[in-house]
């Protein structure tokens, strides 16, 4: 984990002083720590000079944007109309299984979060799923079983 | 009815036929106005699915004078059942980098965005030194402009252009009032072209083959190719490029399972078009639009179901900015769920019906809006479905 201020100086060095760095440095935060608290947010309103209920606002309204604290791993299954009908349902079951968590969960160590998204862009090779940044196609209950021991011995 | 049948045609992934720096260094050296007019003679409208006329949005752009103008490429594609922006990024972004540097030296712009969905966040790595070599080619060409991306963060609103910007500048993603519009006030209120990642390669693809021979493709409507993603209950689903205004039956013909009983066209915002409907139906302005997103549904679906999946993620997905999408997508929901159940009487979807064309005429932006086009569509061809 890199120190928040360090990373926040750094986006700026990119993107400037000024509203418009507040997407990638919330993004550039979630991407190395799994979630956004508190003092993250007041970090970045310090820095930005705008208010924290700006960055908290901003925050709160993008899915992707987590202010709850996340696995290592946020697995995301796509629920939307083709997923659906390619079987989303059999995949969800068998990461719980698996998993042994529910929807919106992490487990006990730390590495997985369960959660449900809306339409990834798969619609052709449903059911999909994201883990992190990476997706998985045409998933089939052993392919999940599959996906899920590796992350497990990274 | 003025129509054509099913022909599939290679445009937007040919990569031997355009080289698109050729057609940078040719788009070039023309003038803006040039620019424009070939623009609007193609008869390119938008593909992203409102289908504005491309060349009609430059030219008022170009008409602003204000120093400061951007380009932006809408690359958050999250209509369900869309999938060709990702496609058309990966294999030929060149050719989108292309269609944004013409954009830009027709309306006089020195900086370009491409905002990308959160979902398709894998293809940051090559996606960024694509970019980078393309902005290298510029300035090596003396051009001044300048591409840069911006990623989502899992907001299907966003692709909404006003909300789009708004999630640009460190805000909520909450669509704004129009007028104004993008031409005049866009991004940080600077005049903006914003359009969809394959408006921008047909952009490429017209000063390749000239306007007339674009126009030549489709109807009088409905000008060239489209980029179409077919899912659903098909033995090929994919990408397909199709000319435009043909009958659904003959995309039904080609792409069906022999059992098709819907199709829904234009993703959950579109509408849904019964068998009986396929042979008097064209895909395109003249009869129905849509951004690509053709699902198809045999006799095994539920449409209820189907109808209940739509509602269920336009409430997830309203940003609850306005009353009547915040409030309204709920109630839809809610209300069918209680037809269905028997706590409400059927003639109780009249009421549903009548509120979802206030959310039409009511909503801010085009997500409320378009919830009654699959609601109406749905209520009013299956109607036992839904009671049953």
């Amino acid at each position: 984990m890199t120190d928040v201020k360090e990373l926040i100086q750094g986006k700026i060095k990119t993107f400037g002083n000024n509203r418009t760095a507040l997407m990638p440095i919330l993004q550039a935060i979630v991407e190395d720590k799994n979630h956004l608290d508190e003092e993250d947010m007041i970090e970045v309103a310090d820095a930005l000079d705008i208010s924290t209920a700006d960055v908290y606002g901003t925050a709160t309204f993008y899915t992707f944007l987590d202010t709850i604290p996340r696995g290592k791993y946020v697995i995301r299954v796509c629920k939307t109309i083709s997923c659906h009908m390619a079987g989303k349902d059999e995949i969800f079951d068998t990461l719980k299984d698996v998993l042994k968590i529910k929807e919106g969960e992490t487990t006990p160590d730390k590495k997985f979060t369960l959660l449900i998204a809306n339409c990834m862009g798969w619609c052709h090779k449903g059911p999909v799923m994201l883990v992190n940044d990476d997706i998985y196609t045409e998933l089939t209950k052993e392919k999940v079983i599959d996906i899920i021991n590796e992350y497990q011995e990274k | 009815m003025d129509a054509k049948k099913l022909n599939k045609v290679d445009l937007i992934f040919d990569q031997e036929g355009c080289n698109a720096l050729e057609v940078l260094d040719k788009a070039l050296e023309c003038t803006p106005d040039d620019i424009i007019n070939d623009m609007i003679d193609s008869g390119l409208k938008g593909r992203g699915g409102a289908g504005f006329p491309t060349g009609l949005k430059w030219k008022f752009t170009r008409a602003e004078d204000d120093p400061v103008k951007y380009v932006i490429c809408n690359a958050d594609e999250g209509e369900p059942g869309t999938f060709k922006d990702r496609e058309i990024l990966d294999k030929v972004p060149a050719k989108v980098f292309t269609g944004m540097a013409i954009a830009a030296h027709a309306i006089g712009a020195k900086k370009g965005f491409i905002y990308v969905r959160a979902e398709y966040r894998f293809m940051r790595k090559t996606l960024q030194k694509q970019v980078d070599e393309f902005n290298q080619i510029l300035k090596d060409k003396g051009h001044d402009f300048h591409i840069e991306l911006r990623w989502g963060s899992g907001a299907y609103v966003c692709g909404e252009e006003s909300a789009l910007f708004e999630s640009m500048e460190g805000k909520r993603g909450e669509p704004r009032n129009k007028p104004p519009y993008p031409t005049k006030n866009g991004y940080l209120n600077k005049p903006t072209v914003i359009n969809n990642v394959e408006t921008l390669v047909y952009a490429t693809m017209i000063f390749r083959m000239g306007p007339s021979e674009f126009n030549k493709l489709g109807t009088a409507d409905s000008c060239g190719s489209k980029v179409f993603s077919v899912s659903g209950d098909t033995n090929n689903p994919g990408i397909y490029e199709l000319e435009m205004g043909l009958h659904v039956n003959d995309f039904v013909d080609e792409f069906g399972d022999g059992d098709t009983k819907a199709v829904q066209i234009g993703g959950a915002a579109g509408f849904c078009v019964p068998r009986k409907n396929f042979n008097n139906l064209v895909i395109g302005f003249e009869g129905i639009p849509t951004g690509g997103s053709m699902m198809l549904f045999n006799s095994t679906r539920s449409m209820y179901n189907v109808l209940h999946d739509y509602l269920e993620f336009f409430t997830e997905e309203s940003c609850g900015n306005c009353t009547p999408c915040r409030v309204g997508c709920q109630q839809l929901l809610k209300g069918i769920e209680a037809v269905k159940s028997g706590g409400k009487s059927p003639s109780y979807l009249d009421d549903l019906k009548s509120l979802a064309k206030t959310m039409r005429t009511s909503s801010k932006c085009g997500l409320g809006q378009s919830v009654a086009n699959p609601f109406i569509s749905i209520i009013d061809n299956f109607k036992e479905e839904i009671i049953y």
